[in-house]
């Protein structure tokens, strides 16, 4: 059981690894704000749930797995929004100039 | 070389290569944006150092509010930044900035790869006394307690920085509302953050403020969020900035240092002198102090990144 649980662990933070360097490439790559913004949250939304996913099965009680659900589910509330702010901004300037 | 050893000498590096980003820097806002990351790096660095309270201080101080700090003061230069960007320091200034820096780089230097062996530590000493003042977490005990005073004095001197910010308001908008104009629509995403956030941020930070006595955590990493809540609710435009000649908001301000300060009078006569708490109420007294404080610091930071009133004071 024990193996199983820390194969799956493995498996999921890699993956969500995947996603987080996936989306600093689209980051560093992406011609305009909005595709770099369309990066950055795919990583923050998958890659930061997939590393929690994988690290419930790590979790010593119940109270600690709903600690790291709620720190993914407040980045995720916390992403989202800031993603609004920056592309509202960027809307702004561009029709601006 | 262990995977940990990896991860901590990346970590150093990447804190030192920010830091040279910051300064090279084109724009007031990149350098910014530069710190505020720079603060989440060496709030990881102290999280691996073990020194968790200094790490939360620096996440909530050294990063979240001197950065919101930092990048109002940005958009207020921004309009004479292109102009003032002609003004470079001359060769003098850069040669003694230089030497400054590596004087200093070498001592730190020296400090780190040369130890006094054994390295000199106060640390048993003060772990003896900690049952009797009944505070399980030793960096709370030293900060209330043994250092008590330099405590005391923190908190004077941010009275003091926000009496500075205010000084710089105009004659005409003095005792008026600092200047944060609501920034978003009443259906934006702002307002719908300031409704769902706070509820949450204001538990956290009683709770970090609570388990302070135990763990990691107290009255500035508290009323640090409090504050963080507190302006986001400002900004979004749930609740107008307070007006800085209303007398609750003065005696809030001014509340968490006057109850310290009486307390540390006190002492004098009960006891047996400034800051000394009487022993049968030293865990009592440490609560009431720190909830009190708490509530200044979150309202000093708050209004420190508010900044100067700039409109008129209404009736």
């Amino acid at each position: 059981m024990r193996v199983l649980f820390d194969s799956f662990t493995v498996l999921a933070v890699s993956a969500g690894a995947v996603f987080f360097l996936a989306g600093t490439v689209g980051l560093l790559r992406f011609p305009d704000s909005l595709s770099r913004l369309h990066a950055l949250t795919k990583a923050d939304n998958l890659g930061l749930g997939l590393v929690v996913l994988g690290l419930l099965p790590q979790a010593t009680g119940p109270l600690v797995a709903l600690k790291l659900i709620t720190v993914w589910l407040l980045a995720q509330l916390a992403g989202a929004i800031v993603t609004q702010l920056v592309a509202r901004a960027v809307r702004r300037e561009n029709q601006e100039a | 070389m262990t995977a940990a050893m990896v991860l901590d000498v990346g970590l150093a590096l990447l804190v030192v290569a920010v830091a040279v980003w910051i300064v090279a820097a084109g724009s007031a806002f990149a350098a910014v944006v530069g710190f505020v990351s720079f603060g989440l790096l060496l709030a990881l660095a102290w999280a691996r150092l073990a020194a968790v309270d200094v790490a939360l201080t620096e996440a909530a101080i050294g990063s979240g509010v001197t950065g919101a700090l930092l990048m109002t003061a940005a958009s207020r230069l921004r309009p004479t930044e292109s102009r003032s960007a002609g003004e470079r320091p001359g060769a003098f200034l850069h040669v003694v900035a230089a030497v400054l820096a590596v004087l200093v780089s070498a001592g730190l230097a020296a400090l780190v790869l040369i130890p006094a062996s054994p390295a000199p530590s106060l640390a048993p000493a003060a772990a003896v006394h900690l049952p009797e003042l009944d505070v399980l977490n030793p960096v709370t005990a030293v900060l209330m307690a043994y250092r008590a005073v330099d405590t005391l004095l923190e908190k004077i001197v941010l009275l003091l920085a926000l009496i500075g910010v205010w000084s710089l308001a105009p004659d005409r908008f003095w005792g008026g509302a600092p200047g944060l104009w609501p920034r978003s629509r009443p259906d934006g995403e702002l307002t719908l953050l300031a409704r769902l956030l706070p509820p949450i941020g204001i538990v956290v930070g009683i709770y970090i403020l609570w388990v302070g006595a135990i763990a990691p955590g107290g009255a500035f990493q508290g009323g640090a969020i409090l504050a963080a809540m507190w302006l986001l609710i400002m900004i979004a435009g749930l609740r107008p900035v307070p007006e800085i000649h209303r007398q609750w908001l003065r005696l809030v301000l001014v509340v968490g240092p006057a109850v310290f300060l009486t307390v540390g009078f006190a002492g004098f006569f009960l006891p047996n002198g400034f800051l000394s708490y009487p022993a049968q109420f030293t865990k009592p007294l440490i609560i009431v102090i720190e909830v009190v404080l708490t509530l200044s610091i979150a309202a000093i930071l708050g209004l420190l990144v508010a900044g100067p009133p700039e409109r008129e004071r209404q009736r």
